[in-house]
Formats: C-alpha cells, sequence, structure tokens
C-alpha cells in the first residue's frame, strides 16, 4: 500500500473475508475464557496468602503489645504502678523486693543522653557535609563506609566499649570504675552516627535544588546556603532522624549490658555504673529464672515501659517524616 | 566598599573551607573508630583464631574453648530464620506495593511496619519468649529463636521489596498487563524477577543483622556452654527425626562472644576477640555481597 | 460543531453494525461511513467495523476525561486519533483494552462493543484480562521486558496457554518476520532485548502484541520516542498489519496521521469533533477546529 492515503482507502479490501483464517491452534474465546477464568482464581488465592503476610505484620505488633501486656499483669497484682513508676530503688533480688523503675529509666537516660550528645552533632555535620559540600565521588564512597559501621554487631561494640575505651577513658579519669555510663554512651553514640547522618542527608537532599540556587544567585557562600537555606527547610526530616537515632539509642542493649554494667543505681553521673531497661532483661534472662516468678513477669513490665517509650518516639518520627516528604 | 566586599568573600571562603575540614573531620571519626576496632581484635584475637577454635566446643580452660556450637547453632538458627522472614517479608512487600489500594487497612499496615523497624530488638526476645518458648510450648529452641529473629528482620525484607519494585517502571507493568497477564502472572513472571537484586540486597542485609543479634536471644534463652551439636537433620531417619535440630537448645556466635567478653580473665577476653573477628568477617561479608549485588543489578537492568 | 450533530444521520442503526457479519459485498471507493453520505438507514455500503464506541465517557475521580464519544471503528482500516496534547486521544485508546482498570478511581460509561462476538469491551461483566488477550497494545515508548528477544515475543502466546516448543518457535519466527525485524534478530534470539535500537524494540512490541493474533491493535503514539528513519519503518509496519487487522493508532504527527491511516478523528478536550476519512479531513473538513488543527494554526 502506497502512503497516497486518499488512495489507500478507497483500495482497501472492503468486506467480511474471515481475516483470521490462518490461525492453526490459536485458543478460541471460550478457550480463553476459561483460562482466565482459572487464572483469576490462582489470582485471587494468590492476593489473599500476600494479604495474610502484609497482616501478619500487624498481628506481630499485635503479638508484642499482647505478650507485654498479658505477661506483665501478674507483675502488677505484685506491684503497684505507683509504686514501680516512683519508687527509688530497683532491688527484686531481696528478701523484701523493691520494684521502682526510676534506677533503671536514670540509666537509660544518662547513656541515651550521651549517645546523643556524639551522634547528633557528628551525624548532622557527616550529612551536611556529604549533602552541600562532597563531591559526588566522595560521597558514593563515604556514604555506604560509614553504613558499616551499622553493620557491625553490637555485642562486638560491647567488647571494643569494655577492653577499648573504657581503659583509654581511664588514663584521663583515672577514677573511672571499670562499668561506666560514659564509656557504653560514647561507643552507642558512635554506633548511632550512620544512622543519623544517612537518615539527616536524605531530608537535606530531598530540599529541592531551586532553593539552594536562589541563595547561592544571591552571593551566599556554600555554608551559608546550608545553614540559612537548606537546614531550615528540611528541619522536620532533621528532626525525625533525630528521633529515630533517639529511639535506638534507648532500645540498645549490648553494648550497655556489657560496658555500664549491671547494677541498678539512681544517677545523673555518666562515669558511675548503672542498669538500662534493656540491661535489667538482659540480667534476668541469664540467670535462672523460674517461668511464672515476679522476677520473670518484671521482665516484661521493664519491657513494656520501653516498648512504650520507643512507641511513642517512633510514631512522632514516622508523622515528622511523612511531612517532609509531603512538603516536596 | 570594594575591599570590604573582598575581605567578606574572603572570610566565608575561608568558613567554607574550615566547615569542609569539620566534615572531613568527622567523618573520619566515625571510619577510625571502625578501624581501631577491628585493630584491636585482630591485635587481641588473631593469634587465637585457629583450626582447634575453630572445631572445638566450648571448655571451662580458655585454651582449649572453641566456637564449634555456637557456629553451628547460628547456622541453624539462621536457616530458620531465613524460612521465616525471606518469603513472608517478600509477599508483604508486593502486597504493600502491588496490591494494595489506598485505604485505611493498608495505612495501617504500612504505618505498622515502619514502627516495627524501630521496635528496640530485646522486646522482639520478649516476644518470642512469651508466644513462642511459653505459649507455643516450643521451648529454649533453635526453632523458637529462629523464628523471632525471623520476625525482627521481616520489616527489612518488607522494606528492601517494596523498594526494589518500586524502581519497576509503570510501562513493564502495563505492557504485561495489555498482552492479558493477571496481577499474579505479572508478579511472578516479571515484578519478583526485576527486582530480584534488590530484594536479595535486602535478604542479606537482614541475615546479616539476624546473625549479630544477641539481647533477643539471650531472652529466649541461648546457652552458652554446650558441648554437642543439635541432630543433624541429614542423618536422622525421615521424616520422624528430621526435624529434631529444631527442638535443640542453642548457642550462638554473639552469645557465646557476650559470655566470653563478660569474664573476669585475660585468656577469655582473647577468645572473645576471636569470636568477635569471626563474627565481624561474616557481617561485614555478608554486606561486601549485598554491595556487590545491588550494584551488578543496578548495571544490568537500566531501565 | 458537536459531535451529536455529525453522528445524528451517519450512525447506521444497530441493525448494520451487530449484522456486520453478511457479506457487505464491494464498498464503492466513495462511499465510506463518513456522517454526510451515510443518511440512509441500514446503509449496506458501510464497510465491516471492527468496534464501535458508543457514547463512551470516562472518569478520573470526578474530573470527565471522555464526554459521550461515538467512534467507529472499520475493520481492516487504520484509525486515527488527532488532537492537541490532553485532549483525551490516549485515555479513549487505553479504554479499549482497560488499561484504566489497574488504576483506581477511574470509570467508564457507555459501550464499546467488539465486532463480531458483540461484546461491550467495559461491561462490568467482561473480564479485562479476556479482552487485553484480544486486542493488542503498543505502547508511546517502547517496553520490552527485560528478557531476551526470544522471550519478549513468546510471553503473549505462553499468556493464551500454549507450551508447545516448536509451535512457540514458529510463531514467534512468524510474528518477527511480520513486523520486518526478523533479518535483524534471528540471529540473537536469546540475547537481551535491552540490546536493540529504540526503533528496534518498538518493533519488538509490535511483534510481541501481534504474535498473540489480537483481534485488533491499539497503539499509542508509537513513534514519538524514534528517530524519522524508525518512524517511517513503523509507518510501513503499520500500512502491513491493516492486511490483517483493525488498527487504532493514536499519533500528534499530521503527517503520519494523513499518510498511514484510513480513518482519522479529530478529538478535543475530550470530545470527538470531527470523525471522516483521513482525506476528507485533511483536505475538507467541516470543523472550522479541525482545520485550524490540521493546517497547524492551534495545537
Amino acid at each position: 500500500m502506497d502512503s497516497a492515503a486518499p488512495v489507500a482507502v478507497s483500495a482497501m479490501p472492503q468486506g467480511n473475508q474471515g481475516p483470521k483464517a490462518n490461525h492453526g491452534s490459536t485458543p478460541r474465546e471460550d478457550q480463553i475464557a476459561a483460562l482466565v477464568k482459572r487464572r483469576n482464581a490462582s489470582n485471587a488465592v494468590a492476593g489473599g496468602i500476600m494479604f495474610a503476610a502484609a497482616a501478619s505484620s500487624v498481628a506481630i505488633t499485635c503479638g508484642i503489645v499482647a505478650m507485654l501486656t498479658l505477661e506483665s499483669l501478674p507483675f502488677f497484682r505484685e506491684v503497684n504502678l505507683w509504686d514501680f513508676l516512683t519508687d527509688t530503688m530497683w532491688a527484686p533480688l531481696f528478701a523484701a523486693p523493691r520494684y521502682g523503675i526510676l534506677p533503671l529509666i536514670a540509666g537509660t537516660f544518662v547513656t541515651t543522653l550521651v549517645a546523643l550528645a556524639i551522634a547528633l552533632p557528628i551525624g548532622t555535620i557527616i550529612a551536611v557535609y556529604l549533602s552541600e559540600f562532597a563531591p559526588h565521588t566522595v560521597r558514593e564512597v563515604i556514604k555506604p563506609a560509614t553504613e558499616l559501621l551499622s553493620a557491625v554487631p553490637t555485642i562486638v561494640f560491647g567488647y571494643f566499649a569494655l577492653q577499648v575505651v573504657t581503659p583509654a577513658l581511664q588514663t584521663f579519669i583515672p577514677d573511672l570504675p571499670t562499668f561506666n555510663m560514659l564509656s557504653a554512651g560514647i561507643v552507642m553514640g558512635i554506633m548511632i552516627i550512620p544512622y543519623v547522618s544517612s537518615l539527616s542527608e536524605d531530608a537535606l537532599r530531598a530540599v529541592p535544588m531551586l532553593l539552594r540556587e536562589g541563595s547561592y544567585g544571591m552571593g551566599a557562600s556554600r555554608m551559608q546556603t546550608a545553614f540559612k537555606v537548606v537546614i531550615p527547610s528540611a528541619i522536620s526530616g532533621l528532626a525525625a532522624a533525630y528521633i529515630l537515632g533517639i529511639s535506638r539509642a534507648i532500645g540498645e542493649t549490648m553494648i550497655v549490658a556489657v560496658a555500664a554494667g549491671m547494677q541498678p543505681n539512681l544517677t545523673l553521673d555518666p562515669r558511675q555504673p548503672a542498669e538500662t531497661i534493656t540491661a535489667y532483661i538482659v540480667q534476668v534472662s541469664l540467670g535462672d529464672v523460674e517461668h511464672g516468678t515476679v522476677a520473670f513477669h518484671s521482665i516484661f513490665a521493664a519491657g513494656a515501659t520501653l516498648f512504650v517509650l520507643t512507641l511513642g518516639l517512633n510514631v512522632f518520627g514516622h508523622y515528622l517524616r511523612k511531612r517532609y516528604r509531603k512538603a516536596y | 566598599m570594594d575591599q570590604q566586599t573582598a575581605k567578606i568573600v574572603a572570610r566565608r571562603k575561608r568558613e567554607d573551607r574550615l566547615f569542609k575540614l569539620l566534615g572531613i573531620g568527622c567523618t573520619l571519626i566515625a571510619l577510625a573508630t571502625l578501624a581501631v576496632l577491628l585493630g584491636n581484635l585482630l591485635y587481641t584475637g588473631f593469634s587465637r583464631l585457629d583450626w582447634q577454635f575453630l572445631t572445638s566446643f566450648p571448655s571451662r580452660k580458655a585454651e582449649s574453648a572453641g566456637i564449634l556450637a555456637a557456629s553451628v547453632g547460628t547456622l541453624a538458627v539462621i536457616a530458620v530464620t531465613a524460612l521465616t522472614a525471606v518469603p513472608l517479608g517478600i509477599a508483604a512487600g508486593v502486597y504493600m506495593e502491588e496490591y494494595a489500594r489506598k485505604g485505611r487497612i493498608n495505612t495501617i499496615i504500612e504505618v505498622n511496619i515502619a514502627n516495627l523497624a524501630g521496635v528496640p530488638s530485646v522486646i522482639y526476645g520478649l516476644l518470642g519468649l512469651g508466644l513462642f518458648v511459653y505459649y507455643f510450648h516450643l521451648g529454649h529452641s533453635i526453632l523458637s529463636a529462629g523464628l523471632t529473629l525471623g520476625l525482627l528482620v521481616l520489616p527489612i525484607v518488607i522494606v528492601a521489596t517494596r523498594e526494589a519494585l518500586r524502581t519497576i517502571p509503570v510501562h513493564i507493568r502495563e505492557a504485561a498487563y495489555a498482552l492479558g497477564a493477571t496481577k499474579w502472572q505479572v508478579v511472578r513472571h516479571h515484578l519478583v524477577r526485576y527486582a530480584l537484586g534488590g530484594i536479595s540486597t535486602g535478604v542479606i542485609i537482614a541475615l546479616s543483622r539476624a546473625i549479630g543479634e544477641t539481647a533477643p536471644l539471650i531472652v529466649i534463652g541461648a546457652v552458652t556452654f554446650i558441648r554437642f551439636l543439635p541432630t543433624s537433620p541429614f542423618e536422622a531417619p525421615f521424616p520422624h527425626h528430621a526435624f529434631d535440630w529444631l527442638q535443640s537448645p542453642f548457642a550462638v556466635l554473639p552469645n557465646q562472644m557476650f559470655d566470653w567478653t563478660s569474664r573476669p580473665t585475660e585468656d577469655f577476653h582473647r577468645n572473645a576477640a576471636a569470636s568477635g573477628i569471626v563474627l565481624i568477617a561474616v557481617t561485614l561479608t555478608l554486606n561486601a555481597v549485598a554491595i556487590f549485588v545491588r550494584y551488578r543489578a543496578r548495571r544490568n537492568i537500566k531501565w | 460543531m458537536s459531535v451529536e450533530a455529525q453522528f445524528a444521520q451517519p450512525r447506521p442503526g444497530n441493525t448494520v453494525l451487530t449484522g456486520n457479519t453478511a457479506p457487505l459485498g464491494n464498498t464503492a471507493p466513495h462511499q465510506r461511513p463518513h456522517m454526510t453520505e451515510a443518511s440512509k438507514p441500514a446503509s449496506p455500503q458501510l464497510p465491516p467495523l471492527k468496534a464501535h464506541a458508543k457514547k463512551l465517557s470516562f472518569f478520573y475521580g470526578t474530573h470527565q476525561a471522555l464526554h459521550a464519544i461515538d467512534l467507529p471503528l472499520v475493520d481492516m482500516h487504520v484509525t486515527a486519533l488527532i488532537g492537541p496534547s490532553g485532549c483525551g486521544k490516549s485515555t479513549f485508546l487505553r479504554c479499549f483494552n482497560r488499561i484504566h482498570d489497574l488504576y483506581p478511581n477511574t470509570r467508564y460509561d457507555g459501550e464499546i462493543i467488539l465486532y463480531p462476538s458483540a461484546a461491550n469491551i467495559i461491561s462490568r461483566d467482561v473480564d479485562p484480562i479476556e479482552m487485553r488477550m484480544r486486542i493488542g497494545m503498543v505502547f508511546q515508548k517502547p517496553n520490552p521486558f527485560p528478557k531476551s528477544i526470544f522471550e519478549n515475543v513468546a510471553y503473549g502466546l505462553r499468556l493464551k496457554g500454549i507450551r508447545n516448543a516448536t509451535e512457540l518457535k514458529d510463531r514467534v519466527e512468524t510474528a518477527l518476520k511480520s513486523t520486518a525485524i526478523w533479518e535483524e534478530v534471528k540471529n540473537r534470539l536469546n540475547k537481551s532485548a535491552y540490546d536493540l535500537s529504540g526503533g528496534q524494540q518498538q518493533r519488538l512490541c509490535i511483534a510481541r502484541a501481534v504474535a498473540a493474533e489480537p483481534e485488533m491493535l491499539l497503539m499509542d503514539e508509537p513513534c514519538s520516542a524514534l528517530d524519522p528513519i524508525a518512524s517511517g519503518k513503523i509507518e510501513d509496519l503499520i500500512r502491513e498489519l491493516r492486511k490483517k487487522y483493525a488498527v487504532l493508532i493514536v499519533t500528534h504527527n499530521m503527517q503520519q496521521a494523513s499518510r498511514a491511516s484510513d480513518y482519522t478523528a479529530f478529538m478535543y478536550m475530550g470530545k470527538l469533533v470531527e470523525f471522516g476519512a483521513t482525506t476528507d479531513i485533511f483536505t475538507n473538513p467541516k470543523s472550522k477546529e479541525t482545520e485550524d488543527y490540521v493546517t497547524g494554526r492551534f495545537g
């Protein structure tokens, strides 16, 4: 057929000469319909299974909540909630046991604070450097390299804190005890750096180029652009990164269990040994605690406290992240 | 005026240079810590790392102790973890990305997965202890431990699957649908295959994470002094005893390292360092493999 | 000029459309389903139709993208859809294989009747999967699967339940020959489709669509991502394909529409403004908007 359209129409073969004459074994309509019916059935089954898998993640959360609630109920039958929250002593193995969570919370609080004092500034500076200053190739190398830090098992960090960092600190602070919150907190902070820097960098990079160009266009330096334009625009993303960092620090277990000691100690002095909520759970689990005793149920009560703390932070962090994603 | 501008510009440039140095410095702090950590482990533990160490059971005497039971235990637990988390995580990820329509149920699932990723690992231990060990009566076993770690790393697999699926362009899906494929066929014939690079990366990272987990297994009841191996599934008569190993008590590498670390004497610390080297070698290798797989997947398929 | 006005007369009533299985004999060259001609009811001169969109409307959520479109598609002819960007050409085309069903909050209204079975493509009772097996589609951007050349073409056949290896091989070869790419790929059927050039990929995608021997072909701007030489080859191919299929093609290229199509429909803002033989649309348009558009005065 030639490209002359007007002729083309008139010269077309018209009429109905069964165009699909040479079809051989091409399935007929009814066969196709049967095929499709069968497939739709397996499609539905597969969809159902996959929905069940996705729903199972909700079941995990429900399982966690249920376990923490059910297994800590016997504990709260023995110990009243008010004492639990206000008593300043945690001594489950005494003849007259005391279950005040405050010393454990104080331990968690101090180690977390030390960790954040390390992780937030360093993590943020790395993020700003990678996102605003570093050339592309440097970023491609450094980002995975720092993320290797998060591939190190936490028990190895615990060993590192106890065997390397504490002796090193003891040269500056001679009377520092072998187990102390300072060393555990510092190592925990280093462990958290990649979480903070990676999420912060994502937030910074999500800031549109246009804003930066506007700033550079007026003669601003890189640092001015970073601190006066980019960071303020990415503030909710940075906050989300920080909150997830805090949540990590609160939930971290092995570093504090190894290096901070396992004695409940109501103090805010990081040079002292103390026990965190997580370390307590480990301590009890290591011993031969009978299933069903108050001590057994006390780890679920401690776990519930930990869960509430981190859940609140996670929900808030998730909300902030959603917000900055929506902004751009 | 001009001179003043020049001064300001010079100062700004100086600030920029300083900040750049600060950035490099901070990055180096992180990397140097890693280097010191590795260096110390090698310095302390490398001499301890011999055939005897790899093939011996734990012992009261540090110099004759080894990580055989712990290595086998780790392998067994991770096998259960992989069998739990991989199918479940991929299925859930596919559902979220391909099947779910925007709605309240899916918002709930989505927020839920984000939160699960942030739940401290020790709490998964409590879940496993309450649910698997006592409620389902699975005991302080390899099965309980593997399932617990499976749930722990599930969000990593789900998120990796979703991200990998998201990189597949819409027009590939439409091409398959336009030929008359059902959703399940599109998933099976196309999406899962093209996303395999990203999914494998996520799976490897997830398993590497599971290998290093200590706290939840302490809670589940890992033992550190065990002088026998679980029944081999290949020797036991099938089918009645082929799964006996699942009910076996277990030791795992990180817990073995924890046990040795918390002992007071120097020679046990050397054992701890040696097991730390093994542990870190495994996790860093897995991470390197993951990076390589991701790189290859990106190179092979360019949309 | 409203579509209604244009179609008031030509719509020859259901008798012809549903009864088009009867041989219609030789149609005189000048007698095409153009509105002005077909004032007689049940016009026997109308060529057999492959499909007929009747009062087809389409909604994205609350936004109405298509407004009661009436358009007959003549079998074994090429119908081109032209119109400015965003006029709904692609939306209209994509109704024919229900690809819109993949996305939430979409709604069809009206009918698209597919002949000879007279099934309503967009009816709820019709399975979209089945329709997609029966109607082939080629997309704007070449979109081969990241699989081998062979597997790309065989995929539609496999979906239709064909498993026999020799049959697959034969039919893949036939399809590749019919899209004039066989000579270029016959020695590397197991190589990735991504090794092909853009134009070759698009011909491969056409081969993939025709391999399963669909009843009609939809083409959504199949040349827009290609260079002129590759586009020329696709155009030649389209002229070949109409010997076997009814082809509905969206194009933004006026020359292409005039060269490759037999009928042309001009759409504007979700409405069908004018439909007729391509010659008439380009040389003697009835509507001012059509004239402005085809002469390049707007759009």
